[in-house]
């Protein structure tokens, strides 16, 4: 057991953990984050996706003593309690079906948008190739990201 | 947490923001203490209260898996009461007799609970109704129910909140005298409603099974052996025990009696495997213990099944005959020995795939010995389709009365059958048992997959003949599928309401079934996931042997527009086949020019009680490289609940159906599972997703499911497509079999 501290959605926390223990167990299980979702462990689904500096990263298999940066995830998306326009649109179009990889789905997107405000259907196709949904909710992911980059676009251009 | 609170203007602001035609509304969580002195809530049914500020809640008791059933039954009850959906939150229902039965599979939530939920609707109606009148002194007949309100002829009105308590007060009306809102004047029901829970989900605060956390919680998984049967003898317990996060391991004996159930279809299925058990104090901690496990099993009992050996065996059996006659016809014989008529064999398979759902399966168990006599407790939380299910599990292998066992449903993320099965209950309740503390079992992907419940594989021997004028001679179809010794498997061989069973002259079908030991259960739209490739793609096959168009030659099958057993959904009534698959030949542009690699497959499929044709626009190159392009789904399934949840449906079935006949494989050689994880299994990325074209025919039938019956027609449309685009007839899924890549 070591200590580590990590700065998660903006708050620092210090846990007691196996240097190889993945950043998803450390979320999950020690700071009772259970946003990011376990799939597969071996970073082919996305469930887990999560933001490091920003950067779209699986933490299922990043062990915590290689995090370096600051750690958003689903739970820190909003900021100043105001829904990223990603899961509004993720609302307004109706998206979920079970839910359970929608986390990771709105993180790839997220990551995509704050470099690309304007991205086409292969953009996303690209950014969210790693993330798998079984229900096949794909169809509104697509439509629900263009939306979003409506709203994250005219967001910063008034900004 | 407020944020969702804070919220809910931003929110309604979006939903104006882009006119995608939604109507939008979310129910905002609110914490039930929040309420708690505010505010008095007055049930008025089972499901139904009514707060003094007007917010009405509606308890939602059927399981949620992604299906939206969550949003639609509660939509049925505003409708019929008179609610503004804007003023309803949807609470989940605990596990309760009072309820029902709680389950969902079988895409039959819908006509199962609708007549339920037009009634309690009705009655909380007319008991708001009854205190209006007594509170504004009129006559009961001068008043009626609207937007959260009773409102008198003269205009007079009270709201649902200002009624609430009186109501709650009047008699509970006879379901007899019920009258019900005509269709026509629905303001809820068939518009587009968002799920309840979106908000929640997209803010990560969802109640998956694996996101449980309760006091003093050990973390657990278990092994089973790699072959099913086998029972576990040894293993290295002191290194396990001494690795860091670990505080137990232990070898659990097999235990038949936890698979025992009163429901036919999971009878015999969730018994306790033999395997070793391992608690920590985190997941990580028994998942890394875990690869560091070495057993020694007890293979004598267990599978050997292979899947090369089941194609040879099947293809012996195709040569041989079928075993069984379901279906005999004297014309069969001669017509296909006829020289007068063109004749075909074809031979058709199709593989075991897993559930794959994205939460691998978990359960948490809190096992509570009794003090002082007390009777021992158990209380679970998990995400099941029929959670009613996991008391008998409690009852028949700890010895637990009902009362003495809670189960808290949880949301699940994704069922498609996996999760009418409840093994990994089973082991959850058996580890807290005998390690004498709650636990978290979760499954790793690889448990997951190797401890599913599949869909079983197999095959079809289909032969056919065509009259010189191209007309149906002989339709003769030999399934070949698997029993297990005792019992049925789930989706294997015919149910007898098949087209070709029902509705085809000139038919004879007959099966084959042998022995399996590989677990198999309902996988989304058990039997006519694969039954239809057979059929559809078949008919087409014959279609061309007869040189007719396709589209006229089903049609011609189909024959007069009759219902072949009146009165009952679940037969095929052709004149609503006819229909559905007119409208999607009609929107698909069927007949059309096709440019150079490109061609429209066409595929009708009845189940579920579900009128479902749909037509694949596909891109081939000479590499055997394909896209679907388009998907034009035509659906008759009577009047349409919630708009947007059942375009959903429609469209995750055609994603789903794709990726599952692309890619999708489950092998066993010597009983041993060959898939791992997602690297071997793979499903489909959203760049192949198809454009998806959804048309309701809203006939005047009850309302049915939609979880699955989109499903089985996409893979007969899609090979069909392809063969008309380059005379490639694949009769084996998935198509990565016969040398097909999905762009």
């Amino acid at each position: 057991m070591n200590k580590f501290e990590i700065t998660v959605n903006n708050e620092t926390h210090e846990v007691d953990a196996s240097p190889d223990m993945p950043l998803l167990w450390v979320l999950r299980d020690k700071l009772k984050l259970t946003g990011s979702k376990y799939g597969c462990g071996i970073a082919q689904c996305g469930a887990c996706t999560v933001h490091i500096n920003g950067t779209p990263m699986r933490s299922c298999v990043l062990p915590i003593s290689a995090v370096s940066g600051a750690v958003t995830t689903i739970e820190g998306l909003a900021e100043g309690g105001n829904l990223h326009p990603l899961q509004m649109a993720w609302i307004e179009h109706d998206v979920p079906q079970c839910g359970y990889c929608q986390s990771g789905q709105i993180m790839s997107a997220a990551a995509l948008l704050a470099n690309n405000s304007k991205p086409t259907d292969e953009d996303i196709d690209t950014a969210l190739a790693g993330n798998y949904c079984r229900c096949g909710t794909y169809v509104r992911i697509r439509e629900a990201v263009h939306t979003a980059a409506l709203a994250y676009d005219a967001a910063k251009g008034g900004a | 947490m407020s944020i969702s609170k804070m919220n809910r203007r931003t929110l309604l602001k979006a939903s104006g923001l882009v006119s995608g035609g939604f109507m939008l509304q979310m129910t905002i969580p609110v914490h039930a203490e929040e309420q708690k002195g505010l505010v008095r809530s007055k049930e008025l049914n089972v499901y139904v209260e009514i707060s003094s500020d007007g917010q009405i809640t509606i308890y939602s008791a059927t399981p949620e898996m992604g299906q939206g059933i969550k949003t639609s039954l509660p939509m049925i009850i505003a409708e019929e009461m008179g609610a503004r959906w804007e003023d309803v939150r949807v609470l989940d229902a605990p596990l309760d007799p009072k309820y029902g039965m709680q389950g969902a599979g079988g895409s039959t939530s819908i006509p199962r609970n609708f007549n339920e939920m037009r009634r309690m609707g009705a009655s909380a109606r007319e008991m708001l109704i009854g205190a209006a009148a007594l509170l504004m002194e009129v006559e009961r007949e001068d008043l009626q129910a609207r937007d959260s309100q009773v409102i008198h002829s003269s205009g007079r009105r009270r709201s649902f909140g200002e009624l609430a308590s009186l109501a709650a007060e009047q008699p509970v009306p006879d379901p007899e005298f019920l009258s019900y809102k005509d269709p026509r004047a629905y303001t809820i029901i068939g518009t587009s409603v968002g799920g309840v829970d979106n908000l929640v989900i997209a803010t990560g605060k969802s109640n998956f099974g694996i996101d449980v956390d309760i006091p003093g919680m050990k973390y657990a998984t278990y092994t089973r052996c790699p072959r099913i049967g086998g029972v576990a003898k040894q293993f290295n317990e002191r290194e396990i025990k001494q690795l860091p996060g670990i505080t137990d391991a232990f070898i659990l004996q097999p235990d038949e009696r936890a698979g025992k159930a009163q429901m036919a279809f999971m009878d015999g299925l969730a018994v306790l495997h033999g395997g070793v058990a391992i608690i920590g104090n985190d997941t990580w901690s028994v998942f890394d213990a875990k690869n560091k496990l070495q057993v020694e099993w007890d293979e004598s009992e267990a599978s050997q099944d292979s899947w090369s050996d089941m194609v040879a065996q099947a293809k012996a059996a195709a040569a041989k005959g079928g075993a069984t006659v379901r279906l005999e016809n004297d014309v069969v014989g001669p017509a296909l020995a006829s020289p007068d008529n063109k004749s075909i064999e074809s031979f058709y398979e199709f593989p075991y795939v897993a559930h794959i759902c994205m939460e691998p399966m978990n359960c948490t168990a809190d096992y509570r010995k009794g003090a002082n006599g007390a009777p021992d407790t158990l209380e679970i939380w998990m995400g099941s389709q029929f959670p009613g299910q996991v008391k008998e599990i409690a009852a028949n292998m700890l010895g637990l009365a009902p009362e003495n066992v809670t189960v808290h449903p949880q949301r699940l993320g994704g069922g498609f059958g996996r999760r009418a099965i409840h093994d990994f209950a089973a082991e959850a309740m058996a580890i807290s048992y005998r390690g004498g503390v709650p636990v978290k079992l979760t499954w790793t992907r690889t448990d997951d997959i190797h401890n599913d419940f599949f869909r079983v594989g197999g095959f079809e021997n289909m032969k056919g003949a065509v009259s010189a004028d191209g007309k149906l001679a002989a339709w003769d179809q030999h399934y070949i599928g698997y029993k297990y010794p005792d019992r049925f498997v789930i989706g294997s061989g015919l149910r007898g309401n098949e087209f070709s069973m029902v509705a085809l002259e000139n038919a004879r079908v007959t099966q084959t079934m042998m022995d399996l030991k590989t677990a198999c259960g309902a996988w989304r739209a058990p039997g006519s996931n694969t039954n239809a490739f057979v059929e559809q793609g078949f008919i087409h096959e014959l279609a061309e042997l007869a040189g007719r168009d396709h589209l006229e030659f089903l049609l011609e099958l189909m024959g007069e527009p009759r219902w072949i057993k009146e009165g009952d959904v679940n037969a095929l009534n052709t004149g609503r086949a006819i229909d559905v698959i007119k409208l999607a030949a009609e929107k698909a542009g069927w007949g059309r020019q096709m440019p150079p690699g490109k061609g429209l497959g066409l595929a009708f499929y009845f189940c579920h009680a579900a009128h479902i044709a749909e037509v694949a626009e596909v891109t081939v190159d000479e590499s055997k490289n394909y896209s679907v392009d388009k998907v034009t789904v035509a659906i008759d399934v009577g009047p349409i609940i919630n708009m947007s949840g059942a375009i959903s449906q429609v469209q995750g079935s055609i994603v789903d159906g794709l990726s599952t006949m692309a890619l999708q494989k489950i092998t066993m050689e010597g009983g041993v599972i060959q898939q791992d994880n997602f690297h071997q299994y793979q499903i489909m990325r959203i760049s192949a997703t198809p454009e998806i074209d959804v048309h309701f025919i809203q006939s005047n039938n009850p309302s049915t499911g939609l979880g699955e019956p989109a499903l089985p027609p996409l893979a007969p449309a899609v090979t069909n497509a392809i063969y008309a685009v380059n005379g490639d007839r694949i009769r084996t899924m998935p198509l990565t079999d016969a040398g097909y890549t999905l762009v």
